[in-house]
């Protein structure tokens, strides 16, 4: 049946096999509990929508084909037929039934992902959006870090749900990472909370699903799913201070002495500021600008000079430095580790 | 019935001066005027919506293409949506509401016209208002124009923290005034139908026509009413230090979604019941038959209407409501899924034993029949909450809403301009041309809104101004935006018709369809007084009695 259903709506059984996925972001693919649960819902609304479908569509095209008036038609008005009390009272309570079944599933599956107790040994994060990047922080480990999430993955010995606590320094925004959960949205003064355990290792996308502002299209979401043990070693990567030589470089001066310090952190350094992403770790993440670009020197240093190059709209100012300083200043980012 | 007429002193009217026929049209309080002029004003809005579309389907059609900017975007997608909604579907409604209303129930006029003219000129200016923002609201800041914020504009994005310039005013300002407009005709056409019906025609003998306007003019109230509140709060916020919708002094973005979804729901029926009514008054006509199970209709509608006022917050499944809410949402979310199927059987059976004829007008209906089955469900499989969790804010969305607004409203509007067309020009439209035009639009519709709800299932959010290449979104993006130009064909082969049938069209006579309602028995163009003497009814087909008098509708009802 499932099978059935999965080839109404549009593209053959491919469209729900996880390891195939037509999409990285396939909401038919999914790959932890809550994302199945929906699934499972929604494969049921898809068999008892797709038989509504079939069977009023074959009716209308049946009495579009059958009534039609003929060539040979005698001019003749047809019978006049003002309605029927039995037919009507038929074509409620049947509609009635299958609204209550319906209703009693969604239910269930509302309790199930909502209702969720907090698990003793889940992740907590704190995931706070900002026009147009993420912020994300481990309070329990003593990790921050910027537009990448990293989780560990979890299965049926050893579950490690993660939990994450959704909070907006601006607009609103919305958390979606289809093949995990469904989305929730991050709400100026109105916490949300969401949770996923995701099944498989690998690199989850997604992207802000609330429009928040200019370059709402590219505030992306990267969800590293890991082995536990390597997410521990990632947690203690990420908790060292910026491993930086003793002699302060001439890019560290420049960051230091210019407005960089005003948006960002480099724990260890006197840069504290809280409106742009930690840059402590900044090597350590693949993208920057929210996902926006691969984290090359090259595009670093785009990034720097010309943020509308990469990211028009975004909040990064162009920093109006010469070509040494721009270079030296890249240099320095490249060491933080 | 008399269904001759006195001399229209049409030799004065022809000779006057183009500035005195001018201000006849502007200085009018008839209704058919006055409805004829709403309907004209959304043309050139529609118009203006379908170009700002055209732009932003253009600028998807592959994976980070640069054909505007995000700024530039973002505007379009405002603009596209208050447009589409506020100055063309709700005016088009109203106009012929306007104009067909007082002719179906045996009226002179509606019961306030000066008000009826009040109502047009408010929601007129509203409109140029929006637009006035591309020149006027750069304001002191140099910031953008046009209004950026989406037609929902969410707290606080629209906070002067967030919208500096004016633009957002504009768009406040906006819907402030043609909310006024609205209010003013809802409540114009609650009095003419309750006031103004000729003789004999109770209220279970109006034509569905008149019911469904009926309904949709209580919601009218009802809906723009929290809207229009919920502007003056924002102002508030704006201007005068309120903190409604400040996050950052510890007001609430989730109330102004509240607000706005109180309106917005309830406006989805406002847009659609007048489609209903299209529909039921074209259906039975194209099929011979009268409308099936016509108490049921209005019951359906009158709880369509009831149950509209309770469903707003499906559309904030994914805003962290309590499980308890989701739950009470989903269940009232469903509940309008059974009217709403009653009404489709409904004309199914209408169809049913009948002898249709595929004139133009009836094409658009069965289309419409089709179309609004399919978006019926989907909207069934987006009130299932955890499913909506999934697809809310995506282009499956997208996909659904259009497929409501363009595949149900816009198609029976089609519907209904090629019936009437006759009556209110007094000439016959091009068969062979609206034929065209429907095949030409139905292709068009099918690839683009279709093809639309795959993306949304792939994971492809709504409101974005490019999107990464390698999510599997780039075919289906291609081909809604290769659907886009085929309905813009179909809209230019409409236009002309109405234009070229307009200057050359045959002439129609009082009553080209063999229809039954009242409309049909007066002239064509109707003078303006509308009928010689005011008609007499027994049944809901006045006209059925007439040229059935051994077979008459009212032995049987």
């Amino acid at each position: 049946m499932s099978r059935l259903v999965v080839w109404i709506c549009g593209s053959g059984a491919a469209f729900a096999d996880a390891a195939q996925p037509l999409s990285p972001t396939n909401i038919f693919a999914p790959a932890s509990t809550p994302a199945k649960s929906i699934f499972g819902l929604s494969l049921l609304v898809l068999a008892v929508t797709g038989a509504i479908f079939l069977i009023v569509f074959s009716l209308l095209l049946y009495s579009v084909v059958k009534f039609r008036k003929r060539k040979s038609d005698d001019g003749r008005e047809p019978p006049q037929v003002y309605g029927s009390n039995q037919v009507e009272l038929a074509w409620t309570v049947i509609p009635v039934l299958i609204v209550l079944a319906l209703f009693m599933a969604t239910a269930r599956v509302i309790a199930s992902v909502q209702g969720i107790a907090r698990s003793d040994n889940a992740i907590e994060v704190i995931a706070i959006g900002h026009q147009f990047w993420w912020e994300y922080r481990y309070p329990a480990l003593g990790v921050v870090t910027a537009n990448e999430l990293h989780v560990p993955v979890s299965d049926d010995n050893h579950p490690t749900p993660t939990s994450i606590t959704l909070l907006s320094a601006d607009t609103d925004h919305s958390f979606w990472v289809p093949r995990l959960a469904g989305k929730t949205d991050l709400i100026p003064n109105h916490p949300n909370s969401m949770w996923f355990d995701p099944h498989q290792v690998g690199v989850y996308l997604g992207q802000c699903a609330q429009y928040c502002g200019t370059q709402h299209a590219k505030m992306l979401l990267r969800v590293y799913v890991q082995p536990r043990d390597e997410f521990d070693r990632w947690v203690h990567e990420q908790s060292q201070p910026s491993q930086i030589g003793d002699n302060t470089s001439a890019g560290e001066r420049i960051f230091e002495s210019t407005a960089c310090i005003n948006c960002h952190t480099v724990a260890g350094t006197v840069a504290h500021g809280r409106f742009g992403p930690d840059l402590t770790h900044l090597m350590s993440r693949e993208t920057i600008a929210a996902g926006a670009a691969p984290n090359t020197p090259e595009n670093l240093r785009l990034w720097i000079r010309k943020p509308d190059a990469i990211k028009p709209g975004s909040l990064m100012p162009a920093m109006q430095l010469n070509e040494q300083e721009l270079d030296a200043l890249t240099a320095y980012l490249e060491t933080l580790r | 019935m008399s269904t001759e007429s006195i001399a229209w002193p049409s030799a004065t009217a022809e000779s006057r001066s183009f500035v005195d026929r001018l201000h006849d049209w502007i200085a009018t309080v008839d209704h058919k005027r006055l409805g004829l002029l709403y309907i004209a004003y959304a043309l050139v809005f529609l118009l203006i919506g379908g170009i700002e579309a055209i732009l932003m389907r253009i600028q998807l059609i592959r994976p980070h293409n640069n054909f505007v900017s995000p700024q530039v975007f973002n505007r379009l997608f405002t603009m596209h949506g208050t447009t589409m909604i506020f100055f063309v579907v709700m005016p088009v409604m109203f106009g012929f509401a306007n104009y067909l209303v007082p002719l179906m129930i045996g009226a002179r006029d509606m019961a306030f016209p000066r008000l009826n003219a009040f109502s047009f000129w408010m929601t007129a200016f509203g409109g140029l208002l929006l637009y006035f923002s591309l020149v006027g609201a750069n304001g002191l800041y140099g910031a953008g124009n046009a209004p950026d914020v989406g037609w929902f504009a969410y707290a606080p994005l629209t906070s002067q923290t967030f919208s500096l310039g004016h633009s957002t005013d504009f768009w406040t300002l906006a819907l402030l005034v043609s909310g006024f407009g609205s209010i003013g005709t809802a409540i114009n056409i609650i009095a003419t139908i309750l006031c103004m019906r000729c003789s004999g025609m109770t209220l279970s003998k109006m034509p569905l026509f008149a019911w469904l306007n009926l309904i949709m003019a209580g919601l009218v109230i009802l809906a723009v009413s929290p809207l229009t509140a919920a502007q003056i709060m924002l102002l508030i916020d704006r201007y005068l230090g309120g903190h409604f919708f400040d996050t950052q002094a510890g007001g609430s973005a989730v109330i102004w979604m509240h607000f706005f979804w109180v309106f917005g729901h309830p406006e989805v029926y406002v847009l659609v019941i007048p489609a209903f009514a299209f529909a039921s008054e074209i259906i039975p006509v194209f099929s011979r038959k009268p409308i099936f199970g016509y108490p049921v209709m209005v019951g359906a509608t009158v709880a369509i209407g009831f149950i509209s006022m309770s469903v707003w917050a499906h559309h904030m499944f994914t805003v962290g409501m309590s499980p308890a809410a989701n739950t009470f949402f989903v269940i009232s979310t469903m509940a309008i899924a059974v009217p709403t199927g009653i009404k489709i059987f409904n004309w199914l059976a209408t169809m049913w034993g009948g002898k249709i004829e595929f004139k133009t007008p009836m094409l658009f209906c069965i289309a419409f029949l089709f179309q609004f089955l399919i978006a019926g469900l989907t909207g069934v499989m987006q009130a299932a909450a955890p499913f909506d969790w999934q697809l809310g804010n995506s282009y499956f969305v997208v996909a659904h809403f259009h497929y409501v607004i363009v595949g149900g409203i816009l198609f029976t509007l089609f519907a209904a301009f090629y019936y009437w067309f006759p009556k209110m020009s007094g000439k016959m439209y091009s068969e062979t041309l609206g034929k065209l035009h429907f095949w030409l639009f139905l292709i068009g519709f099918h690839l683009t809104f279709d093809f639309m709800h795959i993306p949304g299932l792939l994971g492809m959010p709504r409101r974005i101004y490019t999107y990464e290449p390698g999510r599997g979104w780039d075919t289906w993006n291609f081909i809604v935006t290769i659907g886009v130009f085929f309905q813009a064909a179909g809209i230019l082969v409409f236009l002309g018709n109405l234009l070229w049938s307009y200057f050359r069209g045959k002439s129609a006579g009082s009553d080209p369809w063999d229809a039954w309602t009242l409309e049909w028995s007066t002239n064509s163009p109707p003078p303006a007084y509308n009928f010689y003497t005011i008609p007499t009814v027994q049944s809901r087909r006045p006209l059925w009695d007439l040229k059935h008098p051994d077979d008459p509708d009212w032995k049987y009802e």
